[in-house]
């Protein structure tokens, strides 16, 4: 039974259709997250649920009520914002009693609550000062308990860490996730930030142009992406995309003519009709680099040391240049030409109007 | 040595400005310790304190000063609290929104004699005022502001010119809220009166404070108003202090008398610039 259920959710802005019927239902309790390009409808996706955006067709129902028309006020939703929106004027303690107070809740229930959250997020020092006096992560933490302290059915959270800096950023990240444990709360999120998508979601939506493009897990949005989109969007550095249209069948397995070299792919993993022409996807962290007898080979344009990794851009015979993850200290040079191996069991398949024919086994 | 320099071509521009502010001010405090009487040319001796005392003891100073303070206080209430109210209503786009903030700003592009001409023949005017009219299409007496309530039709008059410069500041000051601070607001329950009440009077604090520190600069000196629509008259009625030193010293060409009474304008000055200040900025400024 679903928590929080969009039907069809339409959005047009005078000339712009933002929200292109949006089916999405959520359960109680789950992390959502909404990532996408910027301009893909995410935040306007958020701003709708919130009600501070009007749809113009389909339903929104939360908890077995339909909150569609409902004023923002009355859906029973907290909201994160990016600049955090705290009151300039009012100290941290009234910035988070400010619904309460609103509500006419008692003074003593109201404090009881205000120490609460703030213990809980570590503002207890900072409850008479003012939000220009505070740092960036103290107004996000403020910027939560303001939300924490209404016990709201959802907590919606707008590209809340991107205000911060980035090692703060992932302390605050972990923050989320740990108060998302303690809470149990459903929490719905959005971000352009693929990481914070992969690391705090237990479901990630992926959007794209006002569209659904694919919801799942966040591994089996990496294992097994939809769409070229979704398997460019989701991994960094990006997806190879390779294009072969010298397809051969054989019995058991299908080979792929990949710039001159045919690698095997087994046919069991392919679904619907094969296609003329095939876009072949690796990720980089998939391939290896051997001296020779690869399955494709390059010159090495230029090398990537992240410390922990590499990542060799390597220039194909074809012109494209792929990335392939190295190991940390290995000795690649500029211009050096290199053979390169493909692990064939993670390699994905789109046909030619980018959708995926090939399926991951589940044992692998 | 860097400083010298700089010291040295700063002078000619401080020396200037002191010098302009200097001169008419002890020629002022001179004119006040002396007989200077137009009308009798050549007894300019030294009289002490006597010219303050004469301005003081004049029967028109009490009216003066208490028709100057009441005049500053009622158009910066007026003002600021209108002025707060028809920006938060002009806020949020409209049809014609464009042509209703230029013809709300625009009084303030008259000059005051003009205004003043404009409220006393076109408005309050008894026999063919606009007010005259609505009054007898009621079927009241019409009323003679200009005699019947000489100091509340200067208010009129001078909240009318000023009125549209709080708005000018106040609408400004509005475009600079954060929308996303309201909307957090409407997500925690509030309605409109809420982030009004809570969040755009908070904002406001400090144009407010900008708006009645200006306009009582300008308030404390309306002259053009009275001198043309009921020259500060009936008696004393609508006499502030700036018409009465007028009053001293062109009508009774007493130059010594007019300069005590602008001296202690300056003073009086002070005094309401520092409580008011005072008060504005300790009460409003976040």
């Amino acid at each position: 039974m679903s928590y929080l259920a969009i039907t069809e959710l339409q959005k047009h802005y005078d000339n712009y259709h933002a929200l292109r019927g949006i089916n999405l239902s959520i359960t109680e309790g789950e992390f959502v997250v909404f990532v996408g390009p910027s301009g893909c409808g995410k935040s306007t996706l958020l701003r709708t649920i919130a009600g501070l955006e009007s749809s113009t067709g389909g339903t929104i129902e939360l908890d077995g009520r339909d909150i569609t028309e409902l004023a923002s006020s009355k859906r029973d939703l907290a909201m994160v914002f990016q600049s955090y929106a705290l009151y300039p004027h009012m100290t941290v303690a009234d910035n988070l009693s400010f619904a309460l107070r609103l509500a006419k809740v008692s003074d003593a229930e109201i404090q009881e609550k205000v120490r609460s959250v703030s213990a809980s997020l570590q503002l207890d020092a900072l409850l008479e000062r003012k939000p220009k006096e505070l740092s960036g992560g103290q107004r996000q933490r403020v910027a939560i308990g303001r939300a924490i302290v209404r016990q709201p059915k959802v907590f919606l959270f707008d590209e809340p860490l991107s205000n911060l800096d980035a090692a703060l950023r992932v302390q605050m990240r972990l923050e989320l996730a740990r108060l998302h444990k303690k809470l149990g709360t459903t929490m719905i999120y959005v971000t352009h930030d693929q990481v914070e998508a992969m690391t705090l979601a237990d479901r990630v939506v992926i959007l794209n142009a006002g569209q659904i493009e694919q919801v799942g897990t966040p591994l089996e949005l990496y294992r097994q992406p939809n769409s070229r989109f979704v398997a460019e969007f989701i991994g960094t550095p990006k997806m190879n995309l390779i294009a072969a249209n010298k397809l051969v069948r054989h019995e058991d397995s299908l080979a792929i003519d990949l710039l001159g070299q045919n690698i095997m792919f087994p046919v069991n993993r392919l679904k619907g009709p094969l296609p003329e022409s095939v876009i072949v996807g690796i990720r980089p962290e998939h391939m290896t680099l051997v001296d020779q007898g690869g399955d494709i080979s390059g010159r090495i344009e230029l090398v990537e040391h992240l410390g922990s990794e590499a990542y060799a851009h390597i220039q194909l015979s074809s012109d494209q240049t792929i990335i392939v993850k190295a190991p940390a200290r290995s000795e690649l040079k500029d211009g050096q030409e290199v053979s390169i191996n493909i692990d064939v069991s993670e390699v994905i398949l789109f046909n030619e109007s980018d959708r995926v024919i090939s399926v991951i086994p589940e044992e692998a | 040595m860097k400083r010298s320099i700089t010291r040295l071509l700063m002078a000619p521009s401080v020396i200037m400005l002191l010098v302009w502010m200097i001169i008419p001010l002890s020629m002022t405090i001179y004119f006040s310790t002396i007989r200077y009487n137009l009308l009798y040319p050549g007894q300019n001796n030294f009289v002490g304190w006597m010219n303050f005392e004469f301005f003081i003891t004049d029967p028109g100073f009490i009216p003066a000063v208490s028709n100057t303070l009441i005049l500053l206080l009622s158009v910066l209430i007026i003002t600021v609290v209108l002025g707060v109210m028809l920006s938060a209503l002009i806020d949020k786009p409209f049809f014609g929104q464009g042509i209703v903030r230029v013809l709300l700003i625009s009084p303030f592009f008259i000059m005051p004699t003009v205004n003043a001409l404009i409220w006393k023949n076109m408005m309050m005017n008894p026999v063919y005022g606009i007010f005259a009219w609505i009054s007898e299409s009621l079927g009241f007496e019409p009323i003679d502001w200009l005699s019947s309530y000489p100091l509340m039709s200067v208010i009129i008059m001078v909240s009318w010119q000023w009125l549209p410069f709080a708005i000018l500041v106040f609408v400004t000051a509005l475009q600079s809220q954060d929308t996303e601070q309201k909307e957090a607001a409407q997500m925690d329950g509030a309605t409109g009166w809420h982030i009004f009440r809570y969040l755009t009077i908070p904002h406001l604090a400090r144009p407010i404070a900008v708006v009645v520190m200006i306009e009582t600069i300008f308030l404390l000196a309306v002259f053009a108003e009275i001198f043309v629509s009921t020259g500060g008259g009936p008696g004393y009625d609508s006499t502030n202090l700036a018409y009465l030193i007028y009053n001293q010293a062109l009508l009774q060409y007493d130059v010594g008398v007019a300069s005590a009474g602008g001296l202690f304008a300056v003073l009086l000055a002070n005094i309401v610039a520092f409580f008011l200040i005072r008060a504005v900025g300790k009460n409003l400024t976040v």
